[in-house]
């Protein structure tokens, strides 16, 4: 995803050389948010899959897709193939996204599912057509939101289990995560928060049949998907030089070293706008960031440019559209600035040490916008504040 | 050369991200529906509309040369 945008960046800029793209998934590069949603309710579901740019065919890549690379060099730029073919360039793009984290001992059950890929959502969507009794989702992240939310499109019954006492509670501070504990119980999805799974039991053809938590409770279960998050995919990168810690770090500018940049999920970076280094897992940061990493490896070193975005960030849940500019922790304060947590649509602020660091909407996409502005010009909480009042 | 900008309603999903990169020419209202107000811009607006086009999450907006 990443990788394309950065490789149609550069060809926009009239860079007229080879581009090879290393991918170890075999369909064409697909958009990956509707995965959870259109895909897994839609009649037809190949009507939700798209390429990740329209113009694909026209970039003049080569490809080795169905392929993975194993090693790089970062003195060099050699990258190695998993068949021992070495490539050798004079540029580098990082953009090898993240996996989905597994429960382990579940690898090979039936019925259990993470969901990462075309693959993934190809196998969760099978099991859900052969309509079962009841699904449980670990993990009351976006994806598995999402995830509950799209079973209970299609009438099955869900229950959510949740670690934490409320659903994001590392992300969101508690006032949203209630309000999204609200909205999947007024939706029918059962939630079980604060307690952990225990393991899931098989029947004897090796299919999942129940959940078992930490509390003792068996909740009966003939499909599971896990959503706990995803680890940046760097383990092949061990050993090539690069600085990894929970992603590939790179400077300001997106360069991990000279010839190398990242960008997507893959990517940690000091934001100079926030003065933070994050790494995100957002589609919106895959394509700019994509494009800025692109940018700058044609760049000299004099010229290269900053990556300053306020992240931003959507979710589609039952008849709601999240979404989330800028930055936001458990601890932050928050401030409704229209409507109530009760309403369809609402807008709250999100501040920290006497400055807005995000705001989160529901079914205002404008507001959210406008909000994403004053976000980059950092204003302060207090004019926030007397800005949303006035 | 002119240029029309078209938007496939059926793939919109009003989130906006077209109407902060170009709010003269894109602007989701609070009926929660997109409206193009001007849908043969100036050509100097072709790169903002390009941007809108790249970034729009559902691919749907295009680009139709007159
Ligand atoms: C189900 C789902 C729903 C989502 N919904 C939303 C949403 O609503 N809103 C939102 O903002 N974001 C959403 N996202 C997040 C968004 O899709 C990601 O942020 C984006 O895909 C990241 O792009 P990327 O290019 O960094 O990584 P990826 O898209 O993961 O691409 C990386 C590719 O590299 C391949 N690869 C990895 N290692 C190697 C190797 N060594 N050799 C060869 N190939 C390799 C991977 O297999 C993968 O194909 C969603 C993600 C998922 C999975
Ligand atoms: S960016 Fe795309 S989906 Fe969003 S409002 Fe504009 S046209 Fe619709």
């Amino acid at each position: 995803m990443a990788g394309v945008r950065a490789a149609q960046a550069m060809r926009r800029a009239g860079f007229d050389g080879v581009i090879t793209v290393v991918g170890d998934e075999t369909h064409t590069p697909y958009d990956r948010p509707p995965l959870s949603k259109a895909f897994l309710v839609a009649d037809d579901p190949s009507t939700a899959v798209r390429p990740v740019v329209p113009d694909l065919d026209s970039l003049g890549l080569e490809w080795r897709r169905g392929r993975s690379a194993v090693s790089l060099d970062a003195a060099t730029l050699a990258v190695t193939l998993d068949d021992g073919e070495v490539l050798a360039a004079d540029g580098v793009v990082l953009a090898c996204g993240a996996t989905a984290r597994r429960l382990p001992g579940t690898e090979d059950l039936a019925g259990v599912h993470v969901l990462r890929t075309l693959d993934d959502a190809i196998g969760l969507r099978a099991d859900l057509d052969a309509s079962p009794r009841r699904v449980v989702v670990i993990g009351a992240g976006f994806i598995g939101a999402e995830v509950a939310a799209s079973c209970r499109t299609r009438g099955l019954d869900v229950t959510v289990v949740e670690a934490l006492s409320l659903p994001l509670g590392r992300v969101l501070p508690p006032d949203l995560g209630r309000w999204c504990a609200d909205l999947h119980r007024a939706h029918g999805t059962e939630l079980r928060l604060g307690v952990g799974v225990d393991g899931l039991d098989a029947d004897g053809s090796g299919r999942v049949h129940a959940v078992r938590l930490a509390d003792g409770t068996v909740i009966a279960a003939d499909v599971v998907v896990v959503g706990i998050g995803v680890i940046p995919n760097t383990q092949w990168l061990d050993g090539s030089g690069l600085t990894i810690d929970n992603g590939v770090v790179c400077d300001a500018t997106t360069l991990a070293a000279p010839g190398i940049v990242a960008a997507g999920d893959v990517a940690r970076w000091r934001n100079p706008l926030f003065g933070e280094s994050m790494r995100l897992e957002h589609w919106e940061n895959a394509v700019d960031m994509g494009v800025h990493a692109g940018t700058r490896l044609l760049a000299a070193d004099g010229d290269a440019e900053e990556f300053a975005p306020v992240p931003w960030f959507w979710s589609d849940q039952y008849d709601r559209k999240i979404q989330l500019a800028g930055r936001c922790d458990a601890g932050d304060s928050v401030e409704l600035i229209e409507g109530t947590f009760d309403d369809a649509r609402f807008v709250a602020l999100i501040g920290r040490a006497e400055r807005l660091k995000g705001v989160f909407g529901v079914n205002r996409p404008a507001v959210v916008n406008r909000w994403r502005q004053h976000i980059a010009d950092g204003i302060s909480w207090d004019d926030a504040l007397q800005l949303s009042s006035g | 050369m002119g240029f029309k900008v078209e938007v496939d309603y059926d793939k919109c999903e009003s989130n906006a991200v077209c109407m902060a990169i170009a709010p003269e020419i894109f602007e989701v209202r609070d009926d929660d529906f997109l409206y193009v107000l001007n849908d043969t811009p100036d050509d100097s607006e072709r790169p903002r509309v390009q941007e809108a086009v790249d970034r729009c999450p559902k691919q749907a907006i295009s680009i139709a040369e007159l």
